[in-house]
């Protein structure tokens, strides 16, 4: 019986390929960018960890005690049960300006080939007594009794050392944490017979990447999701079309005994079988989309973050179920009215079509209603803020308000254009565009909020490049850069450099913490190139005046940002001096706070600043660069010129937004498809709507030519709504998400020439979706719309 | 002569026989012509290419000298707006459109609204209480007579009902023929109607009956 | 056992030196203040079975040939390395380093494991005997009896070691010379041990029983500056007897080789220079190097012509100090099992 009832309801299907293309390719699309999104951000993140465990012991899990130290006989109970784990002291040494992190660490049990192995501890006699540090902690640490070797690949504001040495420093109170090995060996009793007290702490260490790009996999994360609703209203069209022409099947199913459950049952293995089908067909194009992207993912996350991830795609098993089960899972939310209705359907109901997407004005307060709720959260979420999800808060609000209330707004605009038109035609045509516009409202916010992405993300993305290459533009005042080698090098250059440039303006600088942090001092010369050509966000009137008498310092956005710093403030510096505040200047790209303060303050204040870096003014930069390689005989590797370093910065961001151009392309195309079929599943119920216009006289190409316009109008409309929602997404993304994930505001700025663009695209999206169901009805057989009239011959 | 047919032929692909198969009738202004016939006899059919809804295969239309055959669609548009006012049995309104919208919209269409008195019309349809509603709204009969008022307000020369009572219930279906008629006559129109109810038929002034796509004389 | 200066690596890998730049001949250092080999030291059981902290290095090593009931060879190994960091003795100056494998048809596994002395982590006492790294034991009432167990991620072993035999003094009366130029260490073995006890892997556990050899030494100095790696060699013949030999290979391309012949009685005739003959017969690529797993062994004076061959040619010791360790067949004039350890490759 089932079988029958199948072959009665799937030969619709086989009688309508193109339904049932629409329907697969909806689904397929919506599953693509949903997997290939996910796809690249498990990809990435996997590389993180990879990157993390490489980079340190981390990445490793810890066995800590809650309670406090893990004493020596523990870690020695552990090791004799077989548990390979490794201990580690955690604590901090007083430096010049500020302290050091010490870590105390066992080079016999430590992970190999880790920062903290065996390996570290090669090469120096002294090394099982000293301290191992990079060459700036070094420079902080000269006042140390203990030996101290430089090795550059130790991080910044750490020096390891030896158990021993840091149990000396510290005191013998037990260990921070146990390092649990990755390897452990075959045979282990349970961690709670050895030492319950000890609970598994999961690895740290990758968080700090998975912090900073966090934001970069929420947008995508975001795209991904907004791709798949978009896809979602396809599949919708696509069901809610063949629900409503199959109506007389159901009704003559039921009037034959099938019960509607058995029908609903049914009618849910058969969304199944396409679920699966187009499920499959989406993680092909998921994993085509992911492996087209990745590359430039890579390259963004290593460009903007430092971090690298791999260029090829290894994908789990989870994955490909995870899109399977997000096919599904769309197809049955966009289903679920269709079934509802066929489930509560009378066995007799009506046989003929009913334009059920003339849902009443109710279902247009109610998302009005709806819409208010989440402008409300949006508001609440921007007065309360509270960091990046607070952010993305704002962002899903708006999105979700703006999308609900499109309907109405919509309403309200074609109320008011109605009153501009004349005569009966536009009566009727403004008339019957508001009451399609329930049955359009799915696809028309669909199209909102892929417009709104587009003018957001691009305002974003333009912003963003013009705020960056005219700071990119100001901030390189100089022709040339130069690192020596040390300061012997540096003095004999600033006099080979005396009379073949115009200026030699050394950069540099020290590390410090400020406020607690860590944080970058520079020296800046007095010379009025940076008065020139250095932008500042606030200053006081006289800031350059008095940076060149050596009264305050500036700071950047960042940390003036983090510890609410404004001209005037006075900072605490690392040395026991304080600074006045005079300007905060833009630092795009710096994790870390920074402050700059005139360089002979600098010199005096730290001795030990790394003396290494210079700018060049030359009016021949070229020839400098020349003559510096060849005469003075410094390595190519140590010479910068500007505009070399310029052209890499603005590569590096073009490619960090080729990924979101290349999802803004799809996410409209996805959105042009939902309007299609919106519109061929609303062409076949109006027939009853349009048949009467056209018996008392208007023709089918009139009517043809009114109902393109009519999806133009809709789209254009659309799109001047989709401007302020784009807009409002722009700010948010400029004043709010960029505050909380890199710490600086970047300046909004207007591109109406992309709107301009994107209004032309849009409509032309709207017109090629609209045009085929005009073509249709052009053509239709008049004995079609008679028939709606009454279906004797 | 309001309206000339003459050896009107109509064939439907995938039928052998014709379902118009020689029909001739004429109709004269003021006069009511009762078409009648069994299911299938080509009733709607004669009453669509008379409406310049569907094209006929063979014979001539003329309403008022003008000749069907001749015009192209525009033309034919142009005559459903300016000289026929049609009622069919179902989906007559405009569903976006209100009561006093839908009762204007063919007099506008047709540029006749000079004269048109839209309280009047509704007072004689018992419509008055309900000018400011949408279709969806009224019954079925309500519906029906919304539609005579609107195929009536540009003064048409021709009306036409395709069993305009056969979606109601006896008496409403009466009540609604009266409208029809009484509007018919009042405004000098000629009226066809087709109808299966020989009660309705009996009310014409004239009778033809369709049989196998041939006038029953 | 004179051949094993692994534990003198222990030094680099924690140290210094890169092992590749180097080379073995790293190993040839002056003594720096720990104590030298005296030949006139005789061993005193048990106590010389502890360590021997005031020279510089020191093993126990263990090596055993087994076969499961359906006639299958397996070969273990269990080692634990001393290495003083500083001379003078102090247990938190000694570094401790084992090694563990196991080589079987499916293939070798081999694991490491360091301790910093005095830690409690790893350390030897006498009696009753034990030496122990982390998990890893061989311990027992005394070192004729004892147990023996380790472990990696992919195997673990448990072994009952019961010697059938005396403990035998390798060279002259345990002072074994390395090399012409006369540097030595005090060695002394213990081949008669009879093995039962279980494999076990991810995949199960295997019975086996067998044969093991243990080997004692310390020294302080034992390359030449030359000398660039051994080829050694433990046999056990059907007929009870045993041998031990080595071959100190030096950069010039000579050879040293030495050894001693076991009676199955205890009886133990060490070997002069040139007595003992070993010319490599094939060789096997395994981790990327070339070595030879195939050897040829003649002893003239006692009518000796055996060949001895890897039974597992993939048992390459894959960890921070790498070389090759794993059973060999005998076949020839004499037949029999033992283990073959050639570093320098």
């Amino acid at each position: 019986m089932t079988g029958a009832i199948l072959t009665a309801l799937m030969s619709h299907w086989f009688r309508r390929p193109f339904q049932m293309a629409t329907l697969i390719l909806g689904l397929a699309l919506a599953t693509a960018l949903w997997s290939g999104v996910q796809a690249i951000n498990a990809e990435a993140r996997k590389s993180y960890g990879e990157a993390a465990d490489a980079l340190t012991g981390g990445g490793l899990s810890d066995l800590v005690d809650p309670s406090g130290p893990i004493p020596h006989e523990t870690f020695i109970r552990l090791r004799r049960a077989g548990w390979l784990v490794s201990p580690v002291i955690d604590g901090w040494i007083a430096a010049d300006r500020g302290r050091v992190r010490l870590l105390g660490v066992d080079p016999f049990t430590a992970p190999r080939n880790t920062a903290i192995g065996a390996d570290r501890f090669e090469g120096e006699t002294d090394i099982g007594t000293a301290l191992i540090v990079n060459p700036a902690t070094a420079r902080r640490l000269t006042g140390a009794d203990r030996p101290l070797v430089v090795d550059s690949a130790v991080a910044p504001g750490l020096a390891l050392a030896d158990l021993t040495v840091a149990r000396e420093i510290l005191g013998d109170t037990g260990y921070s944490r146990l390092i649990l090995l990755p390897d452990q060996p075959l045979v282990r009793p349970p961690l709670n017979e050895i030492a319950p007290e000890l609970a598994i702490e999961a690895p740290e260490t990758a968080g700090d990447l998975a912090r900073l790009t966090d934001s970069f996999h929420l947008n995508l994360t975001a795209f991904g999701l907004l791709s798949f609703a978009v896809g979602l209203f396809i599949v919708n069209g696509a069901v809610g079309l063949a629900f409503e022409q199959r109506r007389p099947v159901f009704r003559t199913l039921r009037a034959l005994g099938v019960t509607s459950r058995r029908l609903v049952v049914i009618l849910m293995l058969e969304l199944l079988a396409f679920a699966a089908v187009a499920g499959a067909l989406g993680i092909v194009l998921g994993y085509l989309i992911a492996s087209a992207l990745l590359p430039d993912v890579a390259a963004t996350l290593r460009g903007l973050y430092g971090a690298t991830v791999e260029g090829a795609l290894t994908l789990s098993p989870a994955w490909w179920l995870s899109g399977l089960a997000i096919a599904a899972a769309g197809t049955g939310l966009a289903a679920l009215g269709g079934l509802v209705q066929v489930a509560r359907m009378p066995p007799l109901a009506p046989a003929r079509p009913r334009a059920w997407a003339m849902v009443s004005r109710g279902t247009m307060r109610w998302q009005l209603g709806l819409a208010c709720a989440f402008a409300l959260t949006a508001l609440m979420a921007l007065g309360i803020g509270g960091g990046l999800t607070g952010g993305f808060i704002l962002l899903g609000s708006l999105l979700m308000a703006a999308a609900l209330a499109l309907p109405a707004a919509l309403s309200g605009l074609l109320h008011l254009v109605s009153r501009f038109g004349q005569g009966p035609i536009a009566d009727w045509f403004w008339a019957d565009t508001r009451q399609q516009l329930p049955g359009l409202s799915l696809a028309l916010m669909a199209l909102l909020l892929a417009l709104a992405a587009n003018i957001g993300v691009g305002t974003m993305v333009a912003s963003f490049r013009d705020t960056f290459t005219g700071w990119l533009d100001q901030r390189l005042v100089s022709d040339l850069y130069v690192t020596t080698e040390d300061e012997a090098e540096s003095s004999l250059l600033q006099g080979f450099l005396a009379s073949r440039s115009d200026a030699v303006l050394p950069i540099w600088h020290t590390e410090g913490e400020v406020r607690g942090a860590p944080a970058e001092i520079y020296g800046v010369a007095d010379h009025p190139v940076y008065a020139e050509n250095w932008p500042l966000l606030a200053g006081t009137p006289d800031v350059w005046a008095r940076i060149a008498t050596g009264e305050g310092a500036l700071v950047n956005e960042q940390l003036a940002r983090r510890e609410n710093l404004g001209p005037g403030d006075r900072l605490d510096m690392p040395g026991g001096w304080q600074a006045e505040v005079l300007g905060v200047y833009s630092d795009y790209g710096n994790p870390l706070g920074q402050v700059v303060v005139p360089l002979e303050v600098l010199v005096a204040r730290y001795p030990n600043a790394d003396r290494d870096d210079f700018g060049i003014l030359a009016a021949d930069p070229e020839g400098l660069r020349t003559a510096l390689i060849e005469e003075f005989g410094l390595p190519e590797s140590r010479i910068t010129l500007q505009t070399a370093l310029k052209a890499v910065s603005l590569q590096v961001f073009e490619r960090t937004f080729a990924v979101t151009g290349a999802l803004n392309i799809l996410t409209l195309s996805v959105a042009g498809l939902a309007i299609l079929t919106s519109l061929l599943t609303l062409s076949a119920m109006r027939l009853p709507q349009l048949a009467p216009v056209w018996a008392l006289g208007v023709t089918r190409r009139q009517l043809a030519r009114i109902e393109l316009i009519r999806a133009l109008v809709l789209a254009a409309l659309t799109f001047l709504l989709a401007l302020p929602v784009g807009l409002g997404l722009a700010w948010v993304l400029l004043a709010v998400i960029n505050v909380e994930a890199f710490g600086w505001r970047l300046p909004m700025s207007i591109f109406p020439r992309d709107w301009a663009w994107l209004g032309f695209a849009s409509l032309t999206a709207a017109g090629l979706a609209g045009l085929w169901p005009a073509r249709q009805l052009a053509n239709r057989p008049p004995a079609e719309l008679v028939r709606v009239f009454s279906h004797e011959r | 002569m309001l309206l000339c047919v003459e050896t009107l032929e109509k064939h439907f692909p995938g039928t052998a026989a014709p379902v118009l198969d020689g029909v001739s009738m004429s109709l004269e202004a003021g006069e009511v012509v009762a078409l009648t016939g069994e299911s299938g006899s080509g009733k709607s059919t004669l009453l669509h290419i008379v409406a310049g809804l569907e094209p006929a295969d063979g014979g001539s239309v003329r309403i008022e000298g003008a000749e069907l055959a001749g015009m192209d669609d525009a033309g034919r548009a142009r005559l459903r707006r300016t000289s026929i006012g049609i009622v069919f049995q179902q989906f007559n309104l405009i569903p976006s459109l209100t009561v006093a919208q839908n009762l204007a919209f063919q007099a506008r269409l047709a540029e006749r609204t000079e004269g048109l008195d839209l309280p009047r019309l509704a007072a004689a349809l018992g419509l008055t209480d309900h000018l400011a509603k949408y279709p969806e709204e009224l019954s079925g009969g309500q519906q029906q007579r919304v539609a005579i008022g609107r195929a009536i307000a540009p003064r048409p020369r021709l009306l036409m009902a395709d069993e305009p009572t056969g979606n109601l219930d006896e008496s409403t279906g009466k009540a609604v023929f009266d409208l029809l008629l009484g509007q018919a006559r009042e405004t000098g129109a000629g009226l066809l109607i087709v109808t299966h109810s020989e009660r309705l038929a009996a009310a014409a002034d004239r009778r033809l009956h369709l049989s196998r796509g041939k006038i029953a004389t | 056992m004179s051949a094993r200066f692994i534990a003198l690596l222990l030094l680099l890998v924690l140290q210094a030196a890169d092992l590749s730049a180097q080379g073995f001949a790293g190993l040839g250092q002056t003594t720096d203040g720990h104590a030298l080999p005296d030949p006139a030291t005789r061993f005193e059981y048990p106590a010389d079975h502890g360590a021997h902290p005031d020279f510089r290095i020191e093993w126990w090593y263990v090596t055993a040939n087994l076969t499961d009931a359906d006639g299958r060879d397996y070969g273990i190994q269990w080692t634990l390395f001393r290495s003083a960091l500083a001379p003078g003795g102090a247990p938190e100056d000694q570094a401790w380093m084992a090694h563990a494998a196991v080589s079987a048809p499916d293939g070798h596994r081999a694991a490491e494991r360091f301790a910093r002395g005095g830690s409690g982590q790893a350390g030897v006492t006498a009696s009753p005997f034990e030496a122990f790294i982390d998990e890893w034991q061989m311990a027992g009432p005394s070192l004729t009896d004892i147990r023996v167990t380790a472990q990696g991620t992919d195997f673990q072993y448990d072994l009952a070691l019961a010697a059938g035999g005396p403990f035998i003094a390798q060279g002259q009366n345990g002072f074994s010379v390395k090399s012409e130029a006369g540097q030595a260490s005090h060695y002394y073995s213990q081949p008669f041990y009879s093995v039962t006890g279980t494999l076990t892997f991810p995949t199960g556990t295997v019975e086996v029983t067998g044969r093991a050899w243990l080997d004692r030494e310390w020294s302080s100095q034992p390359l030449t500056e030359d000398q660039t790696g051994w080829d050694w060699v433990s046999l056990h013949f059907e007929d009870g007897d045993k041998l031990m030999g080595y071959r100190m290979r030096n950069e010039d391309g000579s050879a040293y080789t030495v050894g001693t012949w076991i009676g199955a009685d205890g009886t133990a005739t060490p070997l002069e220079p040139g007595d003992l003959v070993m010319t490599a017969a094939g060789i096997s690529n395994v981790a990327g190097r070339t070595v030879p797993t195939a050897w040829d062994i003649a002893l003239p004076a006692r009518q000796l012509s055996i060949k001895a061959r890897a039974i597992y040619p993939d048992s390459w010791m894959n960890l921070s100090v790498s070389y090759w360790e794993g059973p060999v067949r005998v076949t020839g004039s004499h037949s029999g099992t033992g283990y073959l350890e050639m570093s320098g490759y």
